[in-house]
């Protein structure tokens, strides 16, 4: 028995009627101010393309050298998954671990599952276990960290910036572009319209 | 804000956590699924309270020797130093980036710290069924649900430097044994932010209105 008029915050509970939205809108909780749910123009067509950049960007990201130090003549880079192997190495395995999850794991779950969601959905038909890829993405996106990745990317070049001379990489361009599409992804994304299209 | 308060709890209904879908459960206390996308319904989440408080303590705990112990090890021909979060903001002040010293004095001293105090505040309201501000204490929540992140920062730091700074002739960097409880306070206190359930802080309102 549902009530497909009525939506409860998921915040406070409240019952609320759904009501139609001009583009680009939110629904706000009266009680609460939690969003409800969002009404984003062309919202599949948005969120594929810019997961599908995201996705090339996020290959560049993982392939090339994030940054290179130059001291006196010899040079030392590392890429990403340099980085979660000197922690690995110096038995700091719990952090090393959970940089890999932020940074590369959940990046990736949330670009292919995207993209396994979305691409069907775009040809009009739903990919099998939609219900369970939605809900398992949902429980995944806290732990992508890419924005803050690249925040502690910026403030570790100032700190050796007196030391040597900083050689960026592809990746570290690869990695701000990435930051920005997947925004504008997560933005655009509206799982409501999703959920009204899956049938377990 | 309307006159008459009905949730779906009263209606005897159950939202969806994950789909948002409004269903009835067939039988009281029954195992409840969601008929759309199947996953496990509950009127609030499950001993919320509970596994909070739990998250939140270990945090605490864990809290003493992030800020104690170093998170950073350099070693060069001359010296090694060894840096606690404290001091790796004091190091950027004094190396005149103080807009980046601020911003790391916020990400991993002001940040968890409040994050901790807030969950606090919060669980110890709804235990004592309070119903004092009630739409502060629902943006305070999704504040902490929002920040939190923002604490991995100086892990990052110290992943990235640790990778770079090998050039045995100059300098070492490893990181040390705060990066590890650091890093456990910064999930420990989302695994927390996330256990809580912020309808519990609704409910002495709804009562009150009827």
């Amino acid at each position: 028995m549902t009530a497909p008029t009525l939506i409860a915050c998921h915040d406070c509970d409240l019952l609320q009627r759904e009501t139609a939205l001009p583009a680009g809108g939110a629904a706000c909780c009266g009680r609460c101010g939690a969003v409800l749910y969002r009404r984003m123009p062309e919202s599949l067509d948005r969120t594929l393309a810019f997961t599908l950049a995201a996705g090339v960007l996020f290959l560049l990201a993982n392939a090339f050298p994030l940054v290179g130090l130059e001291v006196q003549g010899q040079r030392n880079a590392t890429d990403l998954l340099g980085a979660v192997c000197a922690l690995w190495d110096q038995d700091m395995r719990m952090v090393a671990g959970l940089v890999f999850l932020t940074t590369v794991l959940s990046p990736a779950i949330e670009i292919s599952g995207m993209i396994y969601l979305l691409l069907p959905l775009r040809l009009g038909r739903l990919p099998p276990g939609a219900g369970r890829m939605l809900r398992f993405l949902q429980a995944v996106k806290p732990w992508g960290m890419v924005e803050v990745f690249m925040l502690g990317v910026l403030v570790s070049l100032v700190k050796l910036a007196h030391l040597a001379s900083i050689v960026p990489g592809i990746a570290l361009w690869s990695f701000g572009g990435l930051i920005l599409l997947l925004a504008a992804s997560a933005a655009s994304f509206n799982p409501h319209e999703v959920w009204a299209r899956v049938r377990l | 804000m309307t006159a008459m308060v009905v949730t779906a709890a009263r209606l005897g209904l159950l939202a969806c956590h994950a789909c948002a879908l409004l269903s009835r459960p067939a039988a009281v206390g029954a195992p409840a699924r969601c008929p759309r996308c199947g996953a496990h319904l509950h009127h609030r989440k499950p001993n919320s309270i509970g596994r909070t408080w739990a998250f939140l303590i270990a945090a605490y705990i864990l809290y003493v020797p992030a800020n104690l112990l170093p998170i950073m090890d350099t070693s060069s021909l001359f010296d090694s130093q060894r840096d606690t979060i404290m001091s790796g903001v004091v190091f950027l002040w004094t190396s005149g980036s103080w807009p980046l010293a601020a911003l790391v004095f916020f990400a991993s001293i002001v940040v968890p710290l409040a994050k901790l105090i807030a969950l606090t505040l919060l669980l110890v309201s709804v235990q004592r069924r309070s119903g004092w501000r009630p739409y502060e204490r629902a943006r305070l929540y999704r504040f902490v649900e929002f920040v939190g992140r923002w604490s991995m920062l100086d892990i990052y730091v110290v992943a990235i430097l640790a990778a770079l700074v090998q050039i045995q002739s100059l300098a070492t960097i490893h990181a040390g044994p705060g990066a590890i409880a650091f890093a456990a306070v910064v999930v420990l206190s989302m695994f927390a932010a996330s256990a809580f359930d912020p309808r519990l802080i609704w409910e002495p309102v709804n009562e009150d209105n009827g």
